[in-house]
């Protein structure tokens, strides 16, 4: 076996077929949202109600980068919440510290 | 080895198992922990945006009605739209956020070439693990490239600058671009919170690409198919997402909000 090539062990292997139609479909809906984000970007007078929409739009991105792509959603349960509980939190630390810029803002 | 299992006179070589014999949450230790540092670094890119929305808030909003047309100034936060509206060799037209929509779409797709490298990587399939980690290394370049350029544009202002008065001096005088204290969009928090939170970004994305490049060597010698599975590639494919999950909220909360 002098001319023997280790790398070879490996390539007699057999190569199973891709699965990517969930993937490419993520992205599409990935790209999708984006272009619609766009869209309001352009057409919708600056309001709570826009900015409600922008919000609403990057959790639902969120959900499939983190659910898809990072593939979370096929974790386990006690996984899912270790991750998810701590993000709920610093919602609170958001909001409690855009209430206290109102503030900041109110007193200048 | 050090995660064997001895019975009596064979030894068994068990993947599945931490030290003890178990799995904690069904994952490989790699790959919680890598879960958890992304925690961290989540709660890492919270403080900042956090603090922009306390900074912004305490800041008067720009109101047609009170400030008249848009021009950039210190009495109100500016509206990002008016800040970011140039692309390359496309000199003085107006394109709000398109260059940062070009990022962004850049962004996904290297996310997709590396969730493609990961697919791969499940299925033995060395050489498209190469060919997709190979795409999610130049998405990240492009990235980094357009970055530099929207910075570069940032600190170098527009032609017409703006007219201030030095508050101690009373001089009157024109400035360009931003730097840390000084602004010519806005008030000076706006840019020192730019140059912070898409900086901070800007390094996540470098050291992801440095980790692709490394894991694209290792995966090009045939160290994963000795090894014989791929998951060093689903761990910095954790990573390269986050960094993709972060700028889809600061493109949410810095450019559209």
């Amino acid at each position: 076996m002098a001319g023997h090539n280790y790398t070879h062990d490996h390539e007699e292997v057999e190569i199973a077929p891709p699965q990517t139609k969930a993937i490419w479909k993520t992205f599409y809906i990935l790209g999708a949202i984006t272009a619609l984000e766009f869209l309001i970007a352009f057409t919708i007078h600056t309001g709570p109600f826009k900015t409600s929409i922008f919000i609403g739009l990057t959790i639902v991105k969120a959900f499939y980068i983190v659910g898809e792509f990072m593939h979370l959603k096929h974790e386990v349960k006690s996984l899912i919440w270790a991750v998810l509980l701590p993000c709920m939190f610093v919602v609170w630390l958001l909001v409690a510290l855009l209430i206290e810029g109102e503030s900041i803002f109110m007193v200048r | 080895m050090a995660a064997t299992v001895t019975t009596d006179s064979t030894e068994v070589f068990d993947k599945k198992s931490w030290m003890g014999g178990v799995e904690p949450m069904r994952v490989s230790y790699g790959k919680l922990m890598m879960w958890f540092f992304l925690l961290s670094d989540t709660f890492t890119f919270s403080a900042l945006l956090v603090t922009y929305g306390l900074i912004r808030f305490s800041f008067p909003a720009y109101d047609p009605a009170v400030h008249g047309a848009f021009q950039f100034s210190d009495l109100y936060w500016p509206i990002p739209e008016k800040v970011y509206n140039s692309v390359p060799f496309l000199h003085g037209v107006d394109l709000p956020l398109v260059f940062v929509g070009i990022m962004t779409f850049i962004l996904i797709f290297s996310s997709v070439t590396m969730v493609l490298a990961v697919e791969a990587g499940h299925r033995m399939d060395r050489a498209s693990v190469e060919k997709y980690m190979l795409w999610t290394i130049i998405g990240g370049f492009a990235f980094l490239g357009c970055q530099a350029w929207e910075w570069s544009h940032f600190i170098h202002g527009t032609e017409k600058g703006r007219l201030i008065t030095d508050v101690l001096t009373g001089d009157v005088r024109t400035i360009f671009g931003a730097n840390l204290t000084e602004n010519e969009y806005g008030p000076a928090a706006f840019a020192d919170l730019f140059f912070f939170i898409t900086g901070f970004h800007g390094t996540h994305v470098f050291s992801g690409v440095v980790l692709n490049i490394l894991i694209f060597y290792r995966t090009a010698t045939g160290l994963y198919a000795r090894r014989g599975h791929y998951e060093m590639v689903e761990k910095v494919g954790l990573y390269w997402h986050f960094v993709d999950l972060v700028w889809v909220f600061v493109f949410t909360f810095f450019y559209l909000v």
